[in-house]
């Protein structure tokens, strides 16, 4: 190995903080454009665009595109639908997912291996191509709510969430992380008495936290960036997300300055969300220091 | 308190059969030990009266009642495993707890069963670290606490010692020594080291592929093994084996002789050893003396290699037919290589195998 010369580390470092800076540019400049052209009018936001000066608060400067943006569309519903569908399913799907991937890996049972193929299979499967008949069905599912017996799920918030639910890519974060814990604690805990549900509830989940991390911002990407699936079962604006309501900005006259108004709206619980996230990440991390 | 008892007990994986046939009768509060050699089936044949296992064939009673079928928290066993399988979130004061928290017992007596625990194994200072704070040794203190406190019947441990260094693990050997003199339950405790065996068990299992060699106490299986396998494992450095002729057997003794060693009467205990057959002789590296005067069974050789290990001499001696003995001298010797060599014993010391009592 070659000699590592103070200054030689040096040289090292400066290129990695330097490959580290460009990449975090790179990420942060989209967002930088969208939070600046939210707030110049549209004539200068086109204007600027060709310049250094997108990214840069210059100019005109004002809320009013929010002020446009909320009296174009809903806004404050569209972001509470998403939050509360992508909310639902994300914890709904971690417990069922990781329930399903608790039999598989720890539970005997005839088939399992089987079953677990067909549903790493899924994986392949585009959800276009089972779009219109996943349809057909939920048309005709029947439903028992507060009015007693409704047939069919199209424009409410269950026909946006149940079909998500459960999902081959969830499950097979959960199986292959299950696998590398030690079957020493399952068996221990077994031995001294626990069930099988307080194995899961006391010994597995509280060693899970990585996995639940990454479970939930992979879910959670998908459910706020829904838009073909609420696009063709909900009708009812009052039960549309945002991607869908991004659409009531693109009419005959796109309004840019508004479309990043709404853009830099519905972000905010994205942002909310990663950075709650990233700290229960790291929290989990140091203090199960599963390392034997 | 419970006896345990293995009745023609089997287990196959799939078409690899691992346990052929155990039958094993462990009295109530018996130490017992389980040897061999590495993938011999000792850890199946724990984990199998764990629960952990389920059992091909036979019966295996635990106190008395058929287990077979019964649930690991069921049986009345605690377990402690080689990697301690401690929970690494949780206190230690929450790992020891676990069982009891389980079975849904009183905070107070549970608070007191702890303590009662941590004041045996000396770790009342440790219980609210977490796992990874702790040393080898005291993470092992951990699991043998979770077990004590759940008070079973048998306490069955799978190589508790082996990710220790060596001057710990004498330390902790005495403390299960001392554990078992306190708590009196039934042991069984599997191991590949020897010296954890013979200071520890009541009784030893020597297994070899998924069967039982010979099961007694240490010293009885030290002094009267039962075949070469058992002589062969149990000591250190292990036993001699030199192949011999018999000149004549008269009245359970046979006189044997080869190139390099002097006739000798040696007991053939009942073993199927004839006149005119080669037969095996074995004796302990330690019942070997060098000797300068001719005597009976008299061993010529030269010396090929010394190991000086200050209050003992192991030296390797090449024979006159070829072969090799070890022998273990009780005291710092020097010995030159290619120094001529005679090396006498006890013939009473001696084994005299057959060469069916290779298993
Ligand atoms: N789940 C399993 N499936 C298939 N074969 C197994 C399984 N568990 C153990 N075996 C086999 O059974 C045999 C005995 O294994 P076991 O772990 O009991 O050995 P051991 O005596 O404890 O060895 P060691 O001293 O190395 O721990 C080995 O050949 C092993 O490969
Ligand atoms: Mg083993």
């Amino acid at each position: 190995m070659a000699a590592l010369s103070p200054g030689n580390q040096g040289v090292r470092l400066a290129v990695r903080y330097l490959v580290l800076i460009l990449i975090a540019l790179i990420f942060i400049f989209p967002l930088l454009f969208m939070l600046m052209n939210s707030l110049k009018p549209t004539e200068q936001l086109l204007a600027d665009t060709s310049s250094l000066r997108a990214f840069l608060p210059v100019g005109d400067l004002s809320l009013d595109n929010y002020v446009d943006a909320f009296k174009r569309a809903p806004v404050g519903t569209f972001v509470f639908n998403s939050v509360l569908v992508t909310g639902v399913t994300v914890i709904a799907s971690l417990f069922i997912c990781s329930l399903a991937a608790f039999s598989f890996v720890f539970l005997d049972w005839v088939g399992r291996g089987i079953l677990l193929s067909i549903i790493l299979a899924t994986l392949i499967i585009p959800f276009e191509t089972i779009a219109i008949p996943l349809l057909l069905i939920v048309s005709k599912l029947p439903w028992f709510g507060l009015n007693g017996l409704e047939i069919g799920w199209l424009n409410t918030y269950r026909v946006q969430i149940i079909p998500w639910i459960a999902d081959g890519l969830t499950i097979f974060l959960f199986v292959q992380y299950f696998k590398d814990l030690p079957s020493e604690l399952v068996e221990a805990a077994r031995v001294e008495g626990a069930s099988w549900w307080q194995v899961y509830r006391r010994v597995i989940m509280p060693l899970s936290g990585p996995v639940l991390a990454t479970g939930a911002i992979l879910k959670f990407l998908v459910m706020y960036n829904q838009y073909l699936w609420p696009l063709i079962v909900v009708q009812e604006e009052s039960y549309r997300p945002v991607m869908v309501g991004l659409g009531y900005f693109f009419q005959l006259n796109v309004a840019w300055g508004e479309v990043m108004a709404y853009l830099s709206l519905i972000t905010l619980p994205v942002l909310a969300f990663y950075l709650a996230l990233q700290r229960a990440f790291i929290a989990s991390i140091a203090s199960t220091g599963v390392k034997g | 308190m419970a006896r345990v008892s293995l009745k023609g007990v089997r287990k196959s994986f799939g078409t690899a059969d691992v346990i052929k046939g155990v039958d094993i009768e462990i009295e109530d509060g018996e130490f017992v030990v389980f040897v061999g050699p590495s993938g011999c089936g000792k850890s199946t044949l724990l984990r199998m009266i764990a629960g952990l296992e389920d059992i091909t064939d036979g019966t295996l009673e635990i106190g008395g009642r058929v287990v077979n079928d019964v649930a690991p928290k069921d049986r009345g066993i605690a377990m402690v495993f080689q990697t301690y399988a401690i929970f690494p979130h949780m206190t230690v004061r929450e790992n020891v707890a676990f069982g009891l928290t389980i079975k849904g017992v009183p905070k107070a007596e549970k608070a007191e069963k702890v303590a009662a625990a941590a004041r045996i194994l000396q770790m009342e200072h440790l219980l609210d670290r977490r796992p990874s704070q702790l040393s080898g040794g005291q993470r092992q203190r951990v699991a043998i606490g979770r077990a004590i406190v759940r008070d079973p019947a048998v306490f069955l441990f799978d190589e508790p010692l082996s990710n220790l260094d060596a001057a710990l693990r004498m330390d902790m050997r005495l403390e299960i020594g001392k554990l078992h003199q306190q708590l009196g339950a039934t042991m069984i405790y599997v191991t590949h080291d020897q010296v954890e065996a013979m200071t520890l068990a009541d009784k030893i299992v020597v297994l070899k592929d998924g069967k039982v060699m010979q099961a007694g106490s240490p010293m009885d299986l030290y002094h009267h093994p039962a075949n070469l396998f058992v002589a062969g494992f149990l000591g250190a450095p292990s036993m001699n084996f030199i192949s011999v002729d018999t000149r004549s057997v008269d009245n359970g003794l046979a006189m044997v002789a080869n190139a390099a060693l002097d006739p000798i009467e040696v007991a053939t205990t009942g073993r199927d050893i004839r006149t005119g057959s080669r037969a095996i002789l074995g004796v302990r590296p330690q019942y070997l003396v060098p000797s300068a005067t001719p005597a009976e069974g008299m061993l010529h050789g030269k010396v090929t290699l010394t190991e000086r290990l200050g209050a003992e001499t192991v030296v390797e001696v090449g024979l006159n037919d070829g072969s090799r003995v070890i022998a273990a001298f009780g005291e710092d010797r020097i010995l030159a290589p290619g120094t001529e060599i005679g090396l006498a014993f006890d013939p009473r010391q001696a084994h005299l195998f057959a060469e069916g009592d290779r298993p």
